[in-house]
Order: structure tokens, then C-alpha cells, then sequence
């Protein structure tokens, strides 16, 4: 068993803590960083609800140690919104789209979204699409989350989301 | 905490890797992507005492070109290799085959090193490694050697790497500019492992198959080579070429499982005309399948 100190950039607040080898970082997110916004689902990668970006990558925070995120920047489902609450364009457009329902997947699927929408990207929908196979929802059937997907792309259908 | 407890270090060269796995005396276990690894740990089916992050070091990363052959660090991401425009050039049938591996989050973790030496016998990249010839490196305090991957696996999930080892480098041979990729999997969902999948790498010259090389994933315990199949196809034209009974000796080489997601029986229905299908789409013979 071994203990080590990390420094991680958290939702844009610098973390210094003290992790077990053997702790996930989707634990370390959860209840050492208070940040229960990351469901975690399966624990061993099949379901994707504890999706979070790591250096502007979507992985799998179940997949992934804690003492591996040393020197990162994380950022989860709480590091979006803006502060005054303006919520980020990919949660806007799951509001909007009823693209869910419990809301347990939908972390997970925000921030992939968000991770391959941020800056300049501008992904097709059939880009947005396959990376969605990631994540298992089991309430919307998806067509939601697709509308969602098409009016981030531009693609949304006349009075889909009249 | 599901994973049971164990001392994690993250080694930064390689020497310091092989020595900690020397002294471990296997008891350890190389963490790379932890794509596949991390659920084991989870769920206990591993329990190594020391855990080995290769992450951070810089000589396993990265593409070099060498005397003929691309060397790929075996801790490049499934995703850097899609996004590679070196590899997307020199080594096509490797990109291909590496859209097919996991989900996209996956991939942006999972790295070619960590799938080859695990071994899963229905996944993408073995059987990559093998149709194109790849040559893997391994490393331990005892020194350095070179394997072919078509030797490297021995049984599924088992390889011919030694406790000790870490893989150093993957050298993928050059091919012929025009050399056509076959590729082909059947999955009941994207991502989810192939139930039946084939890659293959064909020079034609002048009307003629001059080189053949297909692998065969998720059809027996390890990757398989259709070497029947191959040494039936060489010095045949393309044209009015038999696929169907090449298809034949293709799945003569097969020794498919059945389990709970296939039967041996379906493998072998679905595989015979994947092969045929495949093959005549690759060497362009809309008629012939």
C-alpha cells in the first residue's frame, strides 16, 4: 500500500491532497473533492456516466487513479457553467432537446460533448454520434441526446425543437 | 477503494521500469492505459502487490521512422495513432483497425502497447500486429530482444513476454505505397469486442496478388494467420479469382469458442463470408462474392 501527495487542477482551483495508490479518480472526484456530480455507474468502464475531461480529453474517471491525475487539469460537470450560472452551450442544448430523463448518464455525456465541442472543434454528427456510443442511457432511447447532438452541430431538424 | 491494495510507482526510464520489475520478482504488473486493467483491479481478478506505471516515460512514446520499418512507442494513445498523419500514411490498415478498438473515451487512454501485451484474442490490435508482420520489443534487466507478433501469442490472454519484460517498441515494416487493407468486424455494438473480425494487407502487381497477409481476431485462442489462405492467393490474378474457396482455406486455419455471445457455429458461417465478402470488395471484384 503506498500514499502519495498530488496537485491537480480542479475546475480551475488548485487541489493538494493525499491519495491512496489504489484510489480511482472517480472516488478522489467524489469524496475527497466533494464534487458528486461524476455518477459513477459500473466501475469498470462500460457505462460511462463518470466521464470527466482530463487536459481537454474525455476519459473515464473509473479508469483512471487519482495519483495518475497528479499534475492535471480535471475538469467535471461542476467546471461548465459559467459562475454567474449561464450554463455551458452543451448543457443548454440538453435542456433544450430533453435529452434526459433521470439525469444519472448525463454527467458523462455532457462532458464528452463538451470535450469535443470546446474551442474552435466543430464535429459532425456522426463524429458526436459514434463518441456517444460510450455512454449507456437508459431512459431517453437517445433521441433526445441526438436532437441535442444535431442543434450543436447545426444540423437539427426544421421544428425539432419547436 | 475496489481495488485490492497494492504500491503504485511511476518509474520515469525505462531502466528504472525493468529494475523495479526485476526485483519484483512478478509480482508485479505494468500499468499503460488501464483501459482493460483497471476493471481487473476493480473487480480483483488482478491483485499484483506493485503496480507499475509506464505513463511517464518519455522513450515509450511517440513514432520514429527507422532502417524500413516504423517504430511506435508502445505507450502512443489509441487516439494519437487515429490523429497520426504519419501512421495514416505509412500504416493505413493501423488506423483502420484502431477506430474499431473500444469507445472513443477509451481510446484517449488506452494505448497499442497495453492491448498488444494483454492479448485478448478478439481484439483489433494483435491481429493488426500480425497481418502487417510488427515486431515487438521487450526489455528487462537481462537485456533486449525482438519478437514477430505472429509468435508472441501463445493462448488467450498469455504471451510470450516474461514477468520481467516491458515493451519498448512495436516496429511496424514498410509496405508498398499501393498496398490494399482488408479490414472487416462483426460486433453486436460499436465498441464491444469483435465476434468475428479479419485484417489483411494484399500487394497486387500487374494484375497479380504478389503478397497476402490476413489475421484472423476473435476466431480462435490467440490472432490467426490464414497462411492457407495466403499461400492460395499468391501468383493468382485478381481477376476471376475463387474468393469463395479461398474463404475455405481461410477458415480451415480457425478454431473459433463459442460462448454466451456467439456459438463456434456462427463463427464460422459469419467468418467463411466476411472473408469472401471482404476480399473481393479489397481487390475491387464487385462480381466475384
Amino acid at each position: 500500500m503506498s500514499d502519495h501527495k498530488i496537485v491537480v487542477g480542479l475546475n480551475g482551483q488548485t487541489i493538494h491532497a493525499q491519495v491512496e495508490g489504489r484510489l480511482t479518480l472517480s472516488d478522489f472526484l467524489r469524496v475527497d473533492a466533494g464534487y458528486t456530480g461524476t455518477h459513477v455507474g459500473c466501475e469498470h468502464g462500460v457505462c460511462g456516466a463518470c466521464t470527466v475531461v482530463v487536459n481537454g480529453k474525455a476519459v473515464r474517471s473509473c479508469l483512471m487513479l487519482a495519483v495518475q491525475a497528479d499534475g492535471t487539469h480535471v475538469t467535471t460537470i461542476e467546471g461548465l457553467a459559467a459562475s454567474d450560472g449561464t450554463l455551458h452551450p452543451v448543457q443548454r442544448a440538453m435542456r433544450d432537446a430533453h435529452g434526459l430523463q433521470c439525469g444519472f448518464c448525463t454527467p458523462g455525456i455532457v462532458m464528452t460533448l463538451a470535450a469535443l465541442t470546446a474551442g474552435d472543434a466543430k464535429p459532425g454528427t456522426e463524429t458526436l454520434k459514434a463518441a456517444l456510443s460510450g455512454h449507456i442511457c437508459r431512459c431517453t432511447g437517445y433521441q433526445g441526446i441526438m436532437r441535442a447532438v444535431r442543434s450543436l452541430t447545426g444540423d437539427a431538424i426544421a421544428g425539432e425543437l419547436a | 477503494m475496489k481495488p485490492a491494495p497494492f504500491d503504485y510507482v511511476a518509474p520515469t526510464s525505462v531502466e528504472e521500469a525493468c529494475a523495479l520489475l526485476a526485483e519484483a520478482g512478478g509480482g508485479a504488473t505494468i500499468l499503460a492505459g488501464g483501459q482493460t486493467l483497471m476493471p481487473l483491479l476493480a473487480l480483483r481478478m488482478s491483485q499484483p502487490f506493485i503496480l507499475v506505471d509506464v505513463n511517464r516515460i518519455a522513450a515509450l512514446q511517440g513514432v520514429t521512422r527507422g532502417d524500413g520499418a516504423t517504430r511506435i512507442g508502445p505507450i502512443m494513445r489509441q487516439n494519437d495513432i487515429i490523429a497520426d498523419p504519419t501512421l495514416s500514411r505509412l500504416l493505413p490498415g493501423l488506423v483502420t483497425a484502431t477506430h474499431h478498438v473500444g469507445h472513443h473515451q477509451t481510446r484517449n487512454r488506452g494505448t497499442i502497447g497495453g492491448s498488444l501485451a494483454f492479448g485478448e484474442p478478439a481484439a483489433e490490435l494483435p491481429a493488426t500486429a500480425v497481418a502487417l508482420g510488427a515486431i515487438i520489443e521487450l526489455r528487462s534487466t537481462r537485456g533486449i530482444r525482438r519478437i514477430a507478433a505472429d509468435a508472441f501469442y501463445l493462448g488467450p490472454y498469455a504471451t510470450a513476454m516474461e514477468p520481467d519484460e516491458l515493451v519498448t517498441a512495436i516496429h511496424f515494416p514498410d509496405w508498398p505505397p499501393d498496398t490494399l487493407i482488408a479490414f472487416r468486424e462483426v460486433s453486436r455494438r460499436p465498441g464491444d469486442f469483435a465476434l468475428v473480425g479479419l485484417i489483411g494487407a494484399v500487394v497486387v502487381d500487374q494484375g497479380r496478388i504478389a503478397r497476402a497477409s490476413m489475421a484472423w481476431f476473435g476466431m480462435g485462442p490467440t490472432p490467426i494467420k490464414a497462411r492457407q489462405a495466403e499461400a492460395a492467393m499468391i501468383g493468382q490474378a485478381t481477376a476471376g479469382l475463387d474468393v469463395r474457396g479461398i474463404a475455405e482455406l481461410a477458415i480451415a486455419d480457425t478454431d473459433p469458442f463459442s460462448d454466451h455471445h456467439a456459438t463456434r457455429d456462427y463463427r464460422l458461417t459469419v467468418g467463411r463470408r466476411i472473408f469472401a465478402g471482404t476480399l473481393a470488395q479489397t481487390l475491387d471484384l464487385r462480381a466475384a462474392a
